[in-house]
């Protein structure tokens, strides 16, 4: 099983990531600011993640990080 | 295991850029060749004037901050006195192709062994979004408030197809970052610059078509889809000379 | 000891070489055209670098890059090109990055002419570029001095970690004299002298980088005091210059470079005219020798500056002196050479005038 992991602090919530996902599983929460006054975004669906990696590939913040199963992190 | 992460040729430092800058992507493009390379401790970099003035924060490779413009030159410098390690400069259009135009062209017709990403998109980022010399016909920046008019400002520069035509030059490719597609493929024309540079075969520039939501005044999102339509048009992407020329 | 007879310009380039100078970037530009000439002549044959950049501005910046990565490095101009580079070398000054620029002056301002002058000597000790900062200038008078402060200037370069200038004119730059270089051959400084050099970091130390940029007005004014701090160590190690005759000399000359040549024979025509006269001239411009101008004046009645210029050093040699002697001026300009009569004629009009 792959895992989309947002780093909160660093996402500027500019959307790039959600306009690359094959599976339209990125979005922008609307729940929480993070310090620096961002919407920050998620995976709405951890299940249906391939790990392609195509959202943190969109990301201009390295604030993405993808484990694959078995992940120690 | 993390599949995807942070290259290790960039330090820890979070991006000051705006939201949705595509710079913080071809950032971590470079520093993904630097480090599939295993180059970062022969790597030299050399920082612009301009919004990524402060990218020596960012790349763990040693950096240098040039004055505007002049960063091809201290490439050269830097070259000249150690060819045997890697060069590159990042900079941006009003730094390439204003204010240094004479070093990018001499720097380029000399084949100095470096690699060039240059970052066009459209306006001058960190003063607040002034004509560049990119600006397309009719775009409205702060200094051109009525839309830029090739009667008075004079028609953009297409940097590639000029220096293409240049001896020294072995790269000169034209990419964008829009899509994880073309973001692949900008990947693999910086790692072409510097197999270049590695076999001391000649200049080489990657032109990144980028964007500038907030001085373009369009959300992050937005800002991706008029470069798709407007610069594209007008600075098509594509190789236009590839091949060693020593 | 090999001696040599050489040109002025010739012995400043082979001197750099065997300071350890590896790469010269250049702009052609009269009267240091044997400068460039020479360094494309000579640095293939021993492993160093000539470029001709596309302007002075690119051959500064060359300076800056090549002298960012530790490698000791130089470039020559004359007073129009040195205007350009004065970006260059205030973004080096901002960096503490050394390296040597060598201006053999002409007549100015503006394009001015080709003859030799005086008149960048304000630009050299005061505003060489934008901001608070300093670089070491030297004023050699022979040959042997061209190539003798060369070797000295990349070593105190290095040690200070700031540019130096070898602030020269076309009359030294084309007479031929001989000459004994310090080193009898080619030298090579020890990169690990310069741990802050970015020259890619080998995987084994945190990367370096090389700055001017800070946008915290308190760091950067630390910066700029520390720096000061640097350059009143450096007023306290580095002050030369010439005495000649002034032990009890009622007139004393101040002159430096050429000029120092021609006042030093009408010292001498005095001196046969039964005038106490003597000459004092400094030989680093900054910093400005004024505990040696002091002493040299200690008994004089009048002090007489003489420049190819309009009058520039003079201000440093009267704050040298506080003020406390008449201080005249006697100068040609436009490239126009002082003769040594009418300096003799000078310095008979001031005897006659006596003290105040």
């Amino acid at each position: 099983m792959a895992k989309m992991k947002v780093d909160f602090e660093v996402c500027k919530g500019c959307a790039l990531c959600t306009t690359a996902c094959p599976k339209k599983i990125v979005a922008i929460s609307h729940e929480k600011l993070n310090s620096k006054g961002y919407y920050t975004a998620e995976c709405i669906d951890d299940d249906a993640c391939i790990g392609c990696a195509m959202c943190a590939m969109m990301c201009p913040d390295c604030a993405i990080t993808i484990t694959l199963s078995g992940g120690d992190e | 295991m993390p599949e995807f992460r942070k290259p290790h040729a960039l330090t820890d430092v979070p991006f000051h850029y705006c939201p949705g800058c595509t710079h913080g992507i071809v950032h971590r493009l470079v520093a993904e060749v630097i480090d599939e390379m295993g180059i970062e401790g022969d790597t030299i970099g050399i920082c612009p004037v301009g919004c990524s003035v402060m990218a020596y924060d960012y790349f763990n490779c040693d950096m240098i901050e040039a004055a505007h413009g002049r960063a091809p030159a201290v490439a050269t410098g830097v070259k000249r006195g150690n060819p045997d390690k890697f060069v590159f400069t990042y900079q941006g259009d009003g730094d390439l192709a204003a204010i240094g135009t004479a070093e990018t062209v001499h720097a380029a017709t000399r084949g100095e062994n470096i690699t060039v990403i240059f970052i066009n998109n459209t306006t001058y980022g960190m003063t607040g979004g002034q004509m560049a010399p990119t600006t397309l016909p009719g775009q409205v920046t702060q200094t051109t408030p009525y839309g830029r008019n090739p009667e008075v400002e004079g028609y953009p520069v297409r940097v590639c197809e000029m220096l293409a035509t240049l001896s020294g030059v072995a790269l000169a490719e034209r990419v964008t970052v829009t899509d994880p597609a073309n973001i692949r493929k900008a990947k693999a024309a910086i790692r072409k610059g510097f197999e270049f540079q590695k076999n001391k075969q000649g200049f080489s520039i990657i032109e990144v078509l980028s964007t500038c939501p907030t001085n373009w005044g369009m959300s992050p999102v937005e800002a991706l889809s008029w470069l798709k339509e407007n610069m594209v048009p007008y600075y098509p992407l594509g190789v236009f000379k590839e091949g060693a020329v020593r | 000891m090999e001696r040599n007879l050489m040109k002025g310009n010739e012995a400043l380039a082979e001197a750099a070489i065997r300071a350890g100078c590896k790469c010269f970037f250049g702009y052609p530009i009269t009267p240091q055209t044997e400068i460039s000439a020479y360094m494309a002549k000579r640095m293939p044959k021993v492993g160093g670098v000539f470029l001709q950049a596309e302007s002075e501005v690119a051959a500064i910046n060359m300076v800056y890059g090549c002298a960012s990565s530790g490698v000791r490095c130089m470039t020559s101009s004359s007073s129009p090109g040195i205007s350009l580079k004065s970006e260059g070398v205030s973004y080096m000054a901002g960096s503490d990055l050394p390296c040597v620029i060598v201006n053999v002056m002409r007549g100015g301002p503006g394009l001015g002419g080709i003859q030799p002058s005086q008149s960048d000597y304000w630009q050299a000790t005061r505003a060489l570029g934008h901001g608070d900062f300093q670089i070491l200038v030297f004023a050699p008078s022979t040959v042997q001095e061209m190539a003798d402060y060369m070797e000295k200037a990349f070593d105190l370069a290095d040690k200070y970690r700031m540019p130096a200038m070898i602030l020269a004119d076309g009359l030294l730059g084309q007479m031929m004299e001989p000459v004994t270089f310090r080193s009898d051959e080619i030298r090579h400084p020890d990169p690990a002298d310069k741990p802050w050099a970015t020259n890619g970091h080998g995987n084994k130390r945190k990367h370096n980088i090389v700055n001017s940029l800070y946008l915290q007005a308190e760091e950067l004014e630390e910066l700029v005091v520390q720096r000061f701090k640097r350059y009143e160590i450096v007023k306290s190690e580095l002050h030369e210059a010439e005495c000649y005759r002034t032990e009890d000399a009622d007139i004393v000359v101040a002159a430096y470079g050429s000029v120092a040549r021609l006042a030093k024979s009408a010292v001498d025509s005095a001196r046969d005219a039964g005038i106490k006269a003597g000459l004092v001239r400094p030989i680093t411009l900054w910093p400005f020798p004024e505990q040696e101008v002091k002493a040299a004046c200690k008994n004089a009645k009048r002090v007489l500056c003489v420049e190819m210029s309009m009058g520039q050093m003079i201000e440093d040699v009267k704050l040298a002196l506080d003020c406390r002697l008449p201080v005249d001026f006697y100068g040609r300009t436009g490239g126009v050479i002082p003769k040594p009569s009418a300096i003799l004629e000078q310095i008979k009009i001031l005897n006659e005038k006596g003290a105040e």
